[in-house]
C-alpha cells in the first residue's frame, strides 16, 4: 500500500541526500518525491510517497525522525487530505484529431501550454487518478512525451 | 598585507595556492584556535589524530594548547582509541584526521562506533572550500561518505559558525541514543578568522530525544511482572550507556529476578551476579538461550535485539513472551521484535520509576527450572592440563582480582572472553559487537589505558586481529601505557576456521596464518617485553610477570587451532538449536 509522508526537514545543503539515503540504506522503496522550500525559509516540505505496510511505514517514521534535520513527519494517508499532482504532455494530433483532443483537454480541465504542427503540449493538474485516466486517453494519440511532477500533498481544513 | 585583505582573499580568489594559505594562516585568532578553545571548553582533555597538509593550522594551533594529542599509527586506530576512551571514561571521544585519505582511514572506525552507540565527535581536515568539489588534491566527501554510519554531520563553510557547530556537535554525539558526529574542517576555514564567542546554549530546532518514560507504560509492565511466572531481564549496552546497572542490580535483587546479558550488556551485571545466567546469543550460555526461549515475560533493556541474539528468526524468538521493551530510541521498538509494552526513555530513569512499582513475582518453580539447566549445561570445557583459552581467561581473572578493563578483538578469543573473563563492573569490559571489527583491539586498549591510566588494561587478541593494528604497539611504547597483550596464537583465522569446520566439512579455505612473525621478538623490536606460554602450567607464573613488569608486555599462548567456542547456534538457526557436542 501506498502511504504519503509530509515532511518538515530543515532547509540546509545535504538534507535531501540524508533523507533519500535512509531510504536506500534501510531498503525503503520511494514511489515519488518532491521537494520545495515552505513559507518559512528555513524549512523545506518533502512529500514522499512510500510502499510498505503499517509496519514499514511505522519504521520509516521512527527512522526519519531520528535524523537531525527532520522536524516533523506527517503521514497525510491517515488524514482527510487534498493532493495534487502537475504533468505536462506532448501528445500528437493530426489535422483531424485535433479538435478531438482539445475537447478532451476541456474535459479534463486541461491547458495548451504549446503547440506545434503535429503536436499539442498539455498542462493537467489533478490527483493521481485524474492524471492517469488522462494519460490513458492520450495514449491512443500518441504520447511523444510526458512528465509529471509527483504527489504533493496536504491535510484539509477541519472547519 | 592587512588582514582584512587576507581575509577577502581567502574567501574569494579561487586562484590563491596553497602556500598563500598557509602563511595567512598563523596570527589572527582563527578557525583552528576557535576550534581548540571550544573543545576545551567543552572539557576535552585528549585528542587521537593524525597531521597532514589540510590541518597545518590547526596543528600548529595545538602547540600552544592544553589540549593533549595522542599520534597514533594510522587513523583507523584513532578512531578506535577515542571510541574506547568514551566507553570507559563515559565521555565523548574526539578523534582527528587529515582531508582525503586520513578521512577515508577512519570510515570503518566510525562504523564501529556507530554501531556500537559510542559518543564521537570526529574532526576531519577538507580542502579549502574554493576547491570543494574539484577533486582536488586529497580531497573525499566524507560527509557524503559517512552519512549512513553518523548520527549527523557537519561540513563548515563558515568559520563564524565553528563554536556553535563544536558545541551541537558534542551535545548530539551524547545524548539520547549516543553516537558519532562528524564535523568536516576545510584548510581556509581553519585558517580563516573568528570572533564569535562559545554559544551558551544549544538551539537545535529539529533534535529530539526521550528520557522519562510514560508512567502509564510502566505501571503497565510492573502489572505484568507482577503477574508473570518465568520472566526473564534482557539487558544490553543501554543499560551500561546510562549508567542504569546498579539500579538494575537492585531491581534484579528486590524481585529476584534472572538476567541475561548481550555482548554489549557485559559488565552491566556483575558476571558472578548469582542471578545472572549469562550471555544470550549465538555463542550464549544454553541456560540464557532456554531461558529466553521459554520466558513468558522478557524484560528487554537498552537492547535492539541483534540477530547475533535472536538468529535473525523473529518468529521464532521468546515465542511465549509478553515483552516490554525498554529503550532511549524509539525507531528500535518494533524494529524486530513487537514489543506488547513499549517504554522510551533513558534505562537509569525508566528503571529507577518501575523499582518503585514492582512487586515481586512468585517464581520459585521458575528458577528450579533455571538451576537445573544451570547444572546440566554449565560452560564448561575440557581440564586435560592443555594450554586451552578458558584456562587463560580465567587465570587472568584470577589474577587482576577481576578488577582490570578487559579489551577484546574480534574472533574466537572474543567469545571465550566474554564467557570466561569475570567482569565486575560497568565500563570494564570493552568489545567491538555491531561491527565486529578485527583490529580493533589494540588501538582500543590504549583509549583505554588513556581512560584510565592507572588500571590494569588487558587486551585479548587473536593472531589474526593483532596483526591488522600491530602498528600501534608504537604507540604503547611511545605513551608508555602498560598494556598487557593476551595473544591467543592459534596460528589460523580461528572464527572462520570453526565455522568451516562445523558448517562447511571441515573443508578449510584461506584461513592459514602460516608467515606469522615470532610475536616476541616482535614486541621486543618495538621495545616491548613479551614472553611465550605454551604450557598449561605456565600461565599463573607468565600472567604474573606481565602485570608486575612496568610498561606494556606481550603473551604469546600458543593454543591449538582445533579449539572451538562453545556453544554455538548457526546463523538462522532457533535459539535452542545449540550445538554443544565437543566435535
Ligand atoms: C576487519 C575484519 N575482517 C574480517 C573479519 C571476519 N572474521 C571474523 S573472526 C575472524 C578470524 C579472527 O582470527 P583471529 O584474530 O586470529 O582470532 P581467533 O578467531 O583465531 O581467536 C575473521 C577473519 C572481521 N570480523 N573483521
Amino acid at each position: 500500500m501506498l502511504h504519503t509522508l509530509a515532511v518538515m526537514v530543515e532547509n540546509d545543503p545535504g538534507v535531501l541526500a540524508r533523507v533519500s539515503g535512509l531510504f536506500s540504506r534501510r531498503g525503503y522503496n520511494i514511489y515519488s518525491l518532491t521537494v520545495c522550500q515552505t513559507e518559512n525559509p528555513d524549512l523545506s516540505m518533502m512529500t514522499i510517497v512510500v510502499e510498505g505496510d503499517s509496519q514499514v511505514i511505522e519504521q520509516v517514521t521512527k527512522q526519519l525522525h531520528k535524523l537531525v534535520v527532520v522536524h516533523k513527519v506527517t503521514n497525510l494517508s491517515q488524514e482527510s487530505v487534498v493532493n495534487r499532482e502537475l504533468a505536462l504532455i506532448r501528445v500528437k494530433v493530426k489535422s483531424d484529431t485535433r479538435l478531438e483532443v482539445l475537447q478532451t483537454v476541456d474535459i479534463f480541465r486541461g491547458r495548451v501550454v504549446d503547440m506545434g504542427k503535429n503536436n499539442l503540449t498539455i498542462e493537467l493538474t489533478g490527483d493521481e487518478e485524474k492524471i492517469d485516466a488522462f494519460v490513458r486517453t492520450m495514449r491512443s494519440y500518441g504520447i511523444l512525451e510526458l512528465v509529471r511532477t509527483g504527489k504533493i500533498a496536504i491535510a484539509r481544513s477541519d472547519n | 598585507m592587512d588582514k582584512s585583505k587576507e581575509d577577502a582573499l581567502i574567501a574569494r580568489d579561487p586562484e590563491i595556492t596553497w602556500e598563500d594559505e598557509e602563511s595567512l594562516a598563523l596570527d589572527n585568532y582563527n578557525g583552528a584556535k576557535a576550534l581548540l578553545d571550544v573543545l576545551d571548553q567543552e572539557g576535552v582533555e585528549l585528542i587521537f589524530g593524525y597531521p597532514g597538509g589540510s590541518l597545518l593550522a590547526l596543528y600548529d594551533a595545538l602547540l600552544d594548547s592544553s589540549i593533549r594529542h595522542i599520534l597514533p599509527r594510522h587513523e583507523q586506530s584513532a578512531v578506535h582509541a577515542a571510541d574506547a576512551y568514551a566507553r570507559v571514561s563515559g565521555k565523548v571521544g574526539v578523534c582527528l584526521a587529515t582531508s582525503g585519505p586520513g578521512a577515508a582511514n577512519m570510515v570503518t572506525g566510525i562504523a564501529n562506533a556507530y554501531m556500537d552507540s559510542i559518543p564521537l565527535v570526529i574532526l576531519t581536515g577538507q580542502v579549502s572550500t574554493q576547491l570543494l568539489g574539484t577533486d582536488s588534491f586529497q580531497e573525499v566527501d566524507i560527509t557524503g561518505i559517512t552519512m549512513p554510519i553518523t548520527k549527523h554531520s557537519y561540513l563548515v563553510k563558515d568559520a563564524r559558525d565553528i563554536p556553535r557547530i563544536v558545541k551541537e556537535a558534542f551535545y548530539i554525539a551524547s545524548t539520547g541514543r549516543p553516537g558519532p558526529v562528524l564535523i568536516d574542517l576545510p584548510k581556509n576555514i581553519m585558517a580563516a578568522e573568528v570572533t564569535e564567542p562559545y554559544p551558551s546554549k544549544v538551539a537545535l530546532k529539529s533534535y529530539k530525544f526521550f528520557t522519562k518514560g510514560n508512567s502509564g507504560q510502566i505501571s503497565e509492565a510492573a502489572k505484568a511482572l507482577a503477574q508473570s511466572k518465568k520472566p526473564i531481564v534482557y539487558a544490553g549496552g543501554g543499560v551500561i550507556t546510562s549508567g542504569a546497572g546498579k539500579i538494575l542490580q537492585e531491581m534484579l535483587e528486590k524481585a529476584n529476578l534472572p538476567v541475561v546479558t548481550t555482548l554489549m550488556g557485559i559488565g552491566s551485571v556483575p558476571s558472578k551476579h548469582p542471578n545472572h545466567l549469562g550471555m544470550v546469543g549465538m555463542h550464549g550460555t544454553i541456560t540464557a538461550n532456554l531461558a529466553v526461549d521459554e520466558c513468558d515475560l522478557l524484560i528487554a533493556i537498552g537492547v535492539r535485539f541483534d540477530d547475533r541474539v535472536t538468529s535473525g528468526l523473529k518468529h521464532r524468538f521468546a515465542t511465549k513472551a509478553k515483552v516490554i521493551h525498554i529503550d532511549i530510541d524509539p525507531a528500535e521498538i518494533g524494529k524486530v521484535i513487537r514489543a506488547h509494552i513499549p517504554i522510551v526513555g533513558d534505562a537509569k530513569l525508566v528503571l529507577e520509576e518501575f523499582l518503585t512499582k514492582i512487586n515481586p513475582p512468585a517464581i520459585q518453580d521458575w528458577w528450579n527450572e533455571l538451576r537445573s539447566w544451570q547444572k546440566e549445561y554449565p560452560l564448561s570445557y575440557e581440564q586435560d592440563g592443555r594450554l586451552n583459552p578458558q584456562t587463560i581467561l580465567e587465570a587472568m581473572g584470577k589474577i587482576s582480582g577481576e578488577e582490570a578493563v578487559v579489551v577484546t578483538d574480534v574472533g574466537q578469543h572474543q567469545m571465550w572472553a566474554a564467557q570466561f573473563c569475570p567482569v565486575n563492573q560497568e565500563r570494564h569490559f570493552i568489545t567491538s559487537a555491531g561491527l565486529g571489527t578485527m583490529g580493533f583491539g589494540l588501538p582500543a586498549a590504549i583509549g583505554a589505558q588513556f581512560a584510565k591510566p592507572d588500571s590494569l588494561v588487558f587486551l585479548v587478541t587473536g593472531d589474526g586481529s593483532l596483526q591488522m593494528s600491530i602498528h600501534e604497539l608504537a604507540t604503547a611504547v611511545q605513551y608508555h601505557l602498560p598494556i598487557k597483550i593476551v595473544l591467543m596464537n592459534n596460528g589460523v583465522l580461528g572464527m572462520v576456521r570453526q565455522m568451516q569446520k562445523m558448517l562447511f566439512n571441515e573443508r578449510f579455505s584461506q584461513i592459514q596464518l602460516d608467515a606469522n612473525p615470532d610475536f616476541v621478538k616482535l614486541a621486543d623490536a618495538y621495545g616491548i617485553k613479551g614472553r611465550r606460554v605454551e604450557q598449561a602450567d605456565q600461565v599463573e607464573d607468565a600472567l604474573k610477570e606481565a602485570v608486575a613488569t612496568p610498561g606494556p608486555f606481550l603473551l604469546d599462548f600458543t593454543i591449538s587451532p582445533d579449539e572451538v567456542v562453545l556453544p554455538f547456534v548457526p546463523a538462522g538457526q532457533g535459539i535452542t538449536e545449540i550445538l554443544e557436542g565437543k566435535e
